[in-house]
């Protein structure tokens, strides 16, 4: 039994990286969409297959545990219906030429090695091995958005390069501390990066040292999510990537580098006489959200305004991480859940959206739910979910972290809901124009993939209306581990 | 520990402070890759002496990396580059001289509060590695920061991750450290150089940042 579980872990590294290999060499681009397809399949079978089997014991180097299973799941669960879209999406790109068969080669095999690296920073045990996946997942996602080759797209691109590797680098220096104040305590060598050695013995770390390690990497991967004011790569990254991009962008590697930080968290709280990590994640959450809310009144750009959307709703997952205890994590870990599924599903209408018209700029969107009723509903479905409305999920998590600050900290509750609200207001002025307005643009008849967005926007609803007791059970208990 | 050897590991460590200072005022590309290379070959010999002190001898591999990739290998080019791309011209600092050197100061002083403070209980060599290191990588920032040209940009970039690479070689038996300093280098090597000004010249006949700027989806 645990040797099969053993195989389960090293499946969801594997299969991404033999896929990898496979998709550089085949030429023929169907055969390759379909076997990119295959291959997110079979990891999101070995990842469902960590829940039912034995985990295996925590290595020097790799680690299951409750918290990473709940991101490895949804990470495989996005990575497949993503590999889904992405085959109709880049069937049009090649007809219309914005792509070549040989960008094609390069983008499948990419789509593969980022699906590894994100995996790899979710199991792994190491913290310096952590660190290198998190930047290999970037590096992919850095060629890739410059894919087009569009002076935006290298732009947009360049930008992510320099902001993300300043960011990567704050983040090194801060493992770097970390193993600095473990190593008089837990001696020289691979030990003092082991996760679970570091959380054991946290306790006796310095805790100056621990401090000044957190602030280095809350601002490093706090790049990578996006927060700001360090988030200025992501909405030129989404806005310019091809957008199977932007949907795993916005629904998993900003997750990733959540994970991160959530890591380092416990770290700290593990440790009595460090500072308490959450007033600096509610000031960066509660920043981001508010900033993020007043931009998206000015957004013209449809992929842009999604990607406002997502550095607010980071502001709120890290918000309700920061502000901590039972309620809060679990509406923050709720809140990451239905947010991924559902700015995934919205990027996937957005694409197929801006496929069809021909453009991206919201001013020249109209009256889809007229002329292309599959696509209009499914956004006006994401954006209604997404606005926070009921009875969609992200209502129900948002709810959840709005009542638990009111209980705590009813101070924070006032800019929290301020900036909900004018999100909210935000998102659906523009939605109105976009999907009942008079129809604008080419009427041409979708060839669109409608199973992956209406899947995660059915789940979204769903977990709006009913959340199964063995799923609140899990949820509740992972969110007893963040403290 | 205090002693010669104590002294020769400061002294290089503070000589790489020095030399990022001396970027802060280069205003020619050809003198900013120079004093780069310059910023290697003081890593080189940093880490080969941390390498002998600590007895660590995978440190010799980072070491030789830094000597041979980054203070050779990029440096000759970086020089094909801006020679093929014809732009030895000045490059426009976004801040002067005088306030970027104070800046810089500023930052060391402040390295230096933050992580003496913070470490009394470290071993001493490897504080004060650590100070000097973030001292490096500040300055580093700030290069890039105040330049607009994308080849000191990441000239700015590769100083910083010196910085990096010094202050993992000064925390003793840390794993991994060949095996970052060889990603970096690739990194470095790969996305950079190979794609990037490839083909930012390619397209825009330029490796000015700014020339990037005009567009930004929203203002025009």
């Amino acid at each position: 039994m645990t040797a099969f579980s053993f195989d389960a872990v090293a499946a969801i590294l594997l299969i991404p990286v033999g896929a990898a290999a496979l998709l550089a060499a085949f030429p023929n681009y169907r055969v390759t969409a379909r076997l990119n397809v295959a291959a997110s399949f079979l990891t999101l079978l070995a990842a469902l297959s960590l829940l039912v089997t034995d985990r295996p014991q925590p290595g020097q180097y790799l680690l299951v545990d409750d918290l990473n299973i709940v991101f490895i799941v949804l990470n495989t669960f996005v990575g497949f219906t993503t590999s889904v879209f992405s085959a109709s999406y880049i069937a049009h790109e090649l007809e219309t030429g914005r792509l070549t068969v040989s960008n094609l080669r390069f983008y499948h095999a990419m789509f593969q090695i980022m699906m590894f690296g994100m995996n790899l920073a979710f199991v792994s045990n190491n913290i310096g091995l952590m660190w290198v996946a998190v930047e290999l997942a970037t590096l992919t996602t850095v060629l890739m958005v410059g894919l087009y080759r569009t002076h935006e797209a290298l732009e947009a691109a360049w930008k992510y390069f320099i902001l993300g590797s300043v960011g990567i680098a704050l983040a090194l220096f801060g493992t770097i501390l970390v193993y600095m104040a473990a190593q008089p305590v837990v001696g020289e060598g691979t030990n003092a990066m082991v996760w679970t050695v570091l959380i054991v013995h946290a306790a006796r770390f310095d805790p100056a040292l621990l401090n000044v390690a957190f602030v280095f990497l809350l601002l490093g991967y706090g790049t990578k999510v996006g927060l700001a004011p360090l988030h200025a790569w992501l909405p030129d990254a989404h806005a310019e990537g091809p957008t199977p991009i932007s949907a795993v962008l916005s629904g998993l590697l900003l997750n990733v580098a959540l994970y991160a930080v959530l890591r380092f968290k416990l770290l700290l709280a593990a440790s009595p006489d460090a500072i308490a990590p959450g007033p600096l994640m509610i000031t960066m959450g509660l920043t981001s959200l508010i900033f993020a809310a007043f931009m998206l009144y000015r957004r013209r750009d449809i992929k842009r305004l999604f990607a406002y959307s997502s550095i607010e709703h980071m502001g709120i997952i890290v918000f309700a991480f920061g502000m901590g205890g039972p309620l809060a994590n679990f509406a923050g870990l709720l809140h990451m859940v239905m947010h991924s599924l559902t700015k995934s599903a919205i990027f996937f209408a957005v694409g197929h959206i801006s496929q069809v018209k021909g453009t991206q700029k919201i001013a020249d969107i109209s009256g889809l739910t007229e002329t292309h009723p599959g696509l209009g509903w499914a956004l006006v479905m994401g954006v209604v979910a997404i606005a926070g409305l009921p009875p969609l999920g992200i209502f129900m998590s948002e709810f959840l972290v709005v009542s638990s600050t009111f209980a705590r900290q009813p101070l924070l509750a006032i800019p929290l809901v301020f900036g909900l609200l004018l999100a909210f207001g935000a998102l659906l002025l523009r939605l109105t124009g976009v999907a009942f307005g008079e129809p604008r643009g080419s009427t041409a008849p979708a060839e669109a993939s409608y199973v992956p967005m209406y899947s995660h926007l059915a789940l979204v609803f769903a977990a709006g209306i009913y959340l199964p007791p063995p799923l609140v059970t899990w949820f509740q208990h992972v969110a007893r581990i963040l403290g | 520990m205090h002693g010669l050897t104590f002294d020769i590991a400061h002294l290089l460590a503070g000589g790489l402070v020095l030399v990022s200072f001396m970027m802060l005022y280069q205003d020619r590309l050809f003198a900013l890759i120079n004093v780069f290379a310059l910023h290697a070959v003081v890593l080189a010999l940093s880490v080969a002496w941390q390498a002998y002190i600590q007895d660590a001898h995978h440190l010799y591999v980072t070491a030789a990396i830094a000597l041979v990739f980054k203070a050779i290998v990029i440096p000759v080019g970086l020089h094909r580059i801006i020679q093929r791309l014809g732009i030895h011209r000045d490059i426009e600092t976004a801040v002067g001289i005088g306030p970027t050197m104070l800046a810089g100061i500023g930052l060391v002083t402040l390295s230096m509060v933050l992580m003496l403070r913070v470490t009394p209980e470290a071993d001493p060599l490897a504080r004060e590695d650590l100070a000097f290191a973030l001292s490096i990588i500040l300055l580093g920032l700030l290069v890039m920061v105040t330049r607009r040209n994308a080849v000191s940009q990441v000239v700015g970039f590769m100083s910083l991750e010196n910085g990096l690479v010094l202050a993992a070689t000064g925390a003793k038996g840390m794993p991994l450290v060949v095996e970052i300093s060889v990603a970096f280098s690739i990194l470095i090597a790969f996305i950079v150089i190979g794609v990037f000004l490839f083909r930012i010249r390619e397209r825009f006949d330029s490796v000015d940042i700014g020339a990037l700027d005009d567009y930004r989806g929203e203002r025009r």
